[in-house]
């Protein structure tokens, strides 16, 4: 386990660089530190549109949705969810939504 | 490794961690959760492990306790006469060239500290008769060499004892779990599928909900809704699977086969959402784990009152199942002897478990010409047959998904001899090795399995590596990525479900990822 110093906000990581402790931790200073690691230039609409429902469905499943949910959900095919976060929907826009990495057979 | 002959004693030569080398440790929460011992903040790279005090008894003690409880055990560290039959079969020895992963020396890790306590020879003599005490180093080397072995078996088959090595590294981690050593990719899930039925963490709600995805996909495809049904009461069957396959690509599709073909035939089955999941990463962590994951199974069937349980395609799940479910949690004489409703098969291999793999299912209904199938709907693929090490070292299933195959699709090829059926290489990433950060070692592990799909790739143009088992699902799918980045990976049941000709389907254009058909009269 890690801490993160960003734009005078602290934040506990796992080794993946998941926040440790969730949506209990996350904000938008989070949200401009992991647009950095991801190489992201502008944070748009679209990003937000993930995120939210990331987000959303967390809330209510306590777990990611299945990539497919995910692009039926936001309307954004698999492709523009990676050209979105360069890293994918698991590593780059969960990390950024503040929820943890799934973990199993996958 | 440089292949040079070595200059130190291997007792001598320390396991060094470095990042990307071991599994992420388990985090002090999930420890908690299991209750197991000595949860705190630690990671193999630094010097100081925070073991608890006294931790060498606590080791000792334990082997004591399972030297004298496991008959196996016993056998296993007497017998061994260091032929090296089994060095270089493994393939995490082929993949890396350390000689800590010969099978031979793996289990000479934990075999010289049993020679150095509970031998005479070992207690007169210590490092002369091949003893030596437990220590800091000795503990980390069990770590590195505990989890750099996928207890895949195949070493067992070339052991003239057979030694099963599988149980050697089963019992190094569970002796390292007795001071709070242990990985969070293996505890993660166990408590997943503890709290939730599975190591997903799927709810009942999600769970459903992501069938129901399914088979919106399936509608849309086909033009046919299917209507699996969950926790129902006087199902005849109960369908137990890995809740990967109704979570992540490519194990969806081959769920979208399961729901193709029940439909297809009928069959009077339910999910359940407690029982919701095949494997068993207890497997991976303990007996007693395993045994507690496991109970679930008949606890559901009893509860919901089938006749008997199909399961589908895993892995490691079949190995719980074959060889430790009926004296762990049975006898379920509360189940009755499986027969396929559809053509009236008994499955008397299956008389003990009630358990029957979906292969075997499907086999049998192919060959009383129960399922209308068009193979020119998998044209486009050309398989070859990976064995799923514990479905063909575990429980024997070698020839019935070949038979399936051989329906499914136009045409497949198979592997060199010596890397298919008991012989079959590992994806390299099982037992909850098929972790992220160890990445570059699982592409080494992998690599004799991937080397085999190579020759056939580069021979006959196969495009797709099918299997039975989700960590195979998930992991070849790396494994490709990387060594063949042509081949795709499936799920038996996926070429059976998109083989299906459907009562009432309209024309149809693509296969179950909604990829373009080719060559299809329909």
């Amino acid at each position: 386990m890690a801490t993160i110093e960003h734009a005078g906000s602290s934040y506990d990581v796992d080794e993946d660089g998941f926040l440790t402790k969730g949506m209990e931790e996350w904000n938008q200073g989070w949200v401009e530190y992991v647009k950095g690691l991801e190489g992201i230039t502008d944070l748009t609409d679209e990003h937000w549109k993930v995120i939210n429902a990331l987000q959303d469905y967390y809330k209510k499943n306590g777990i990611a949705p299945m990539v497919r949910i995910l692009s039926k959900t936001t309307g954004y095919p698999l492709k523009r969810i990676y050209e979105l976060f360069p890293s994918g929907p698991g590593k780059g826009a969960c990390k950024m939504a503040g929820l943890p990495k799934p973990t199993g057979c996958v | 490794m440089t292949g040079s002959i070595p200059t130190k004693e291997w007792m001598d030569v320390p396991a060094v961690f470095k990042e990307g080398n071991f599994c992420y440790p388990a985090k002090k929460s999930m420890v908690e959760y299991h209750k197991f011992p000595n949860p705190r903040e630690w990671s193999p790279d630094q010097d100081d492990w925070k073991l608890p005090d006294g931790w060498e008894d606590i080791i000792l003690k334990g082997l004591k306790e399972r030297l004298d409880k496991f008959r196996s055990l016993k056998l296993f560290m007497d017998t061994c006469v260091r032929c090296g039959a089994c060095a270089d079969k493994c393939h995490f020895f082929l993949g890396t060239g350390d000689p800590k992963n010969m099978p031979v020396l793996r289990a000479e890790l934990l075999r010289s500290v049993y020679r150095n306590d509970f031998t005479a020879a070992g207690k007169l003599l210590g490092r002369l008769a091949g003893g030596r005490p437990m220590t800091v180093g000795v503990l980390k080397e069990w770590f590195m060499y505990a989890y750099q072995c996928t207890e895949c078996r195949r070493c067992s088959v070339f052991c003239p004892y057979g030694i099963d090595q599988a149980e050697i590294t089963m019992m190094m981690r569970e002796l390292l779990h007795l001071v709070g050593v242990g990985t969070n990719w293996i505890l993660e899930p166990a408590a997943n599928s503890n709290r939730t039925g599975n190591h997903m963490g799927l709810q009942p709600h999600t769970l459903k909900d992501n069938v129901s995805y399914l088979c919106d996909d399936i509608e849309t495809i086909t033009g046919i809704r299917v209507e699996p049904t969950f926790n129902r009461k006087g199902a005849e069957i109960l369908f137990i699977t890995p809740s990967a396959d109704v979570f992540a690509e490519p194990g969806i599709y081959t769920a979208m086969g399961y729901l193709l073909l029940f439909h297809h035939i009928g069959l009077d089955y339910t999910f359940s959402t407690y029982a919701s999941e095949g494997g068993n990463f207890g497997l991976f962590t303990s007996n007693e784990m395993m045994k507690k994951l496991n109970a679930k199974m008949y606890a559901e069937a009893k509860r919901l009152g089938v006749k008997w349980i199909l399961g589908g395609e895993c892995g490691h799940m079949w190995r719980v199942l074959h060889q430790y479910m009926d004296t762990m949690n049975g006898p379920a004489d509360f189940l009755e002897v499986p027969k396929s409703p559809i053509t009236n098969t008994v499955f008397e291999n299956a008389a003990s478990t009630k358990m029957v793999h979906i292969s075997e299912f499907t086999a049998d209904l192919i060959r009383n010409n129960k399922l209308k199938i068009d193979p020119k709907r998998n044209a486009h693929r050309i398989p070859t047959w990976h064995d799923s090490c514990n479905t063909s070292r575990a429980m024997g299933l070698l020839d019935e998904p070949r038979y399936v195959l051989d329906h499914v699709v136009p045409k497949w090829y198979e592997m060199p001899e010596n890397t298919i059926r008991e012989k079959t290489f590992c994806c390299g990433s099982g037992t909850g090795l098929n972790t992220g950060e160890i990445m570059e070692l699982r592409m080494r592990s992998g690599l004799p399995r991937a080397n085999a799909v190579k020759h056939v790739e580069d021979k006959f143009g196969v495009n797709t590596l099918a299997c039975v088992c989700a960590i195979d699902r998930a992991t070849l799918t790396a494994l490709m990525d990387y060594w063949n980045p042509n081949v795709k990976v499936c799920g038996l049941s996926e070429l059976v479900g998109n083989s299906l000709i459907m009562d009432g389907e309209k024309e149809r254009e693509t296969g179950l990822r909604f990829e373009p058909l080719e060559g299809m009269e329909g």
